[in-house]
């Protein structure tokens, strides 16, 4: 999932001070499931919004809305009969979901409520972890499933750095030297042959492409 | 007639080497250098100049191997994959040797966040591994990554750094082999404290004939104070400083701590000449590089060979 956390009310509080009509858009997906732009948190965000106006006697209309995708079209259009009545959005969606938005309404006022972290997993209750760059050559398979481009802090690709001690990365003791975790696995799966060749430099390209990467699929198409 | 790496001559001559690390200063004054490498000139037989280290700038690697090499030492260009990407690395490498240059440490390098631009993006478009392969293929082969031929290759005496002290321990060995394999003709190890953990990992690595195919320089760093063997203690990732030596540091009054420091840096050097399959010794005295001379006449290492 693509995770995301919220911004400080402060540091958007400005950006739509100008503005009386508020549309708050949360989106049911990446950023629901980690608890940052999903329906409650809109309603937390709508509530602390009303608050703060009230506190200092500022006239405030808000409408909330959570799209169940923010990044795809036809569930965009939800806000098509709404949006003309707002002076702003303020969009709980993740960088994908604020675009994607504002693509559709290019005259609507958008102001990013979250902040876009990475792509990773629920570890447990409260703690979310990074574990994928979507370099868009995937070598998991030679490493055991652990990616070296995420989990390591250098993105090593041939063996752990000079710093990895008792299994901890030197940069964040609380963080698993990936380069650990990938030798104990092969080990014990008899795979440390997998380790032998001098694995060659990225073709980073795969990630960084010339400008924003695209998927395209002709069985896809319509 | 191109020049040839002292370090190399003086290694595949069978000497044990010396070499000492020499920190570049945090501005643009060339003296700072050329003072230290004056000091060095004739206790070692290559410096080795540190590629902004534990990632705070200073002045470039490159241009201070320059200037010493101008003041006739053997320069070990140290050469991080963290600041620059290949396309940097490579222009470097022949930059390098145009110079003059002889010898190329490749490394990783310290991550970003432990220097004074902890906001900066860390490159690492390529690891050491990498680099150490990279080299040797421009150098033996006169191409680039990609294949395109160079109009002339660089003339480089490549070297890689190895951590005995590091986990997982049992991986360190086949490391080593690793960076033997992608072309590591010289190898300097972190600091040796524990002497034992040392033994152990050189003959590991020894029981692998791995001696044979690389030179192996043990690292050697003179403790200052007890204050500096307890920081690297628990403060510098990767570092092994048993209790012994720190209890030894403690049981001197702090005036003749460095006194101390120096008589283990002495034994270690020592300790390191005897062992099979230590070739010469690295000694990185942190902001201290005026010991160098004393550590290498009181461990019997000085003069240096004419080679």
């Amino acid at each position: 999932m693509i995770t995301a956390e919220r911004k400080p009310l402060s540091e958007f509080k400005e950006m739509i001070a100008p503005y009386r009509k508020v549309l708050v858009v949360g989106c049911g997906s990446c950023v629901a499931e980690c608890a940052a732009g999903g329906e409650k948190e809109v309603g937390l965000l709508a509530s602390a919004l009303r608050m703060d106006a009230r506190t200092e006697g500022r006239d405030l209309e808000i409408k909330e809305m959570t799209l169940d995708r923010q990044c795809v079209y036809e569930f965009i259009d939800q806000l098509t009969e709404f949006i003309d009545q707002y002076d702003v959005v303020l969009s709980l969606g993740c960088g994908a979901g604020v675009q994607a938005v504002a693509e559709v309404f290019p005259r609507a006022i958008i102001v990013p409520a979250l902040n876009t972290t990475f792509v990773g997993e629920t570890k447990e209750a409260g703690l979310w972890v990074e574990n994928c760059r979507g370099c868009g050559d995937c070598k998991l398979g030679f490493f055991a499933a652990v990616c070296p481009i995420t989990g390591c802090a250098k993105g090593l690709f041939n063996g752990p750095c000079g710093g990895s001690q008792d299994g901890k990365c030197e940069v964040d003791s609380d963080t698993p030297c990936a380069w650990q975790l990938i030798i104990t696995r092969l080990e014990e799966s008899g795979r440390m042959n997998l380790l032998d060749k001098v694995y060659p430099p990225a073709d980073w390209s795969k990630q960084q492409g010339r400008g924003p990467r695209k998927i395209v699929r002709e069985d896809q198409k319509i | 007639m191109k020049e040839e790496s002292r370090l190399k001559n003086v290694l595949q001559g069978g000497h044990f080497a010396v070499t000492a690390e020499c920190g570049p200063p945090k501005g643009a004054d060339p003296k700072a250098i050329q003072k230290k490498g004056k000091m060095l000139k004739a206790f070692v037989d290559s410096v080795n100049v540190t590629d902004n280290q534990t990632g705070v700038v200073r002045l470039s690697s490159l241009a201070a191997c320059a200037l010493l090499l101008k003041d006739g030492l053997d320069p070990v260009l140290q050469m991080v994959t963290r600041d620059r990407n290949r396309i940097a690395l490579q222009s470097d490498i022949l930059g390098a040797s145009a110079l003059g240059i002889r010898n190329i440490l490749c490394l990783s390098g310290d991550h970003q966040s432990f220097g004074n631009q902890p906001q900066a993006k860390g490159v690492f478009d390529i690891d050491s591994m990498q680099l150490i392969q990279l080299v040797r293929q421009m150098r033996d082969k006169g191409v680039i990554l990609g294949g395109e031929r160079l109009t002339e290759p660089p003339h480089l005496f490549v070297g890689a750094v190895e951590n005995p002290f590091a986990d997982p321990f049992s991986y360190r060995v086949l490391r080593l082999e690793k960076k033997v394999a992608a072309g590591a003709e010289f190898i300097q190890t972190q600091c040796v404290y524990n002497i034992v953990r040392f033994k152990e990992w050189i003959e590991q690595a020894g029981d692998c004939g791995i001696p044979e195919k690389v030179y192996i320089l043990g690292g050697v760093t003179p403790l200052k104070s007890t204050r500096m063997a307890e920081y690297m203690s628990k403060q510098v990732a990767g570092m092994d400083v048993p209790d012994e030596i720190i209890k030894r540091m403690k049981s001197v009054p702090a005036d003749k701590q460095r006194e101390e420091g120096i008589r283990i840096a002495v034994e270690t050097i020592q300790a390191l000449k005897g062992m099979k399959g230590i070739h010469g010794v690295h000694i990185m005295a942190i902001e201290w590089e005026d010991v160098v001379p004393q550590l290498v006449e009181e461990a019997g290492l000085a003069p240096r060979p004419t080679v």
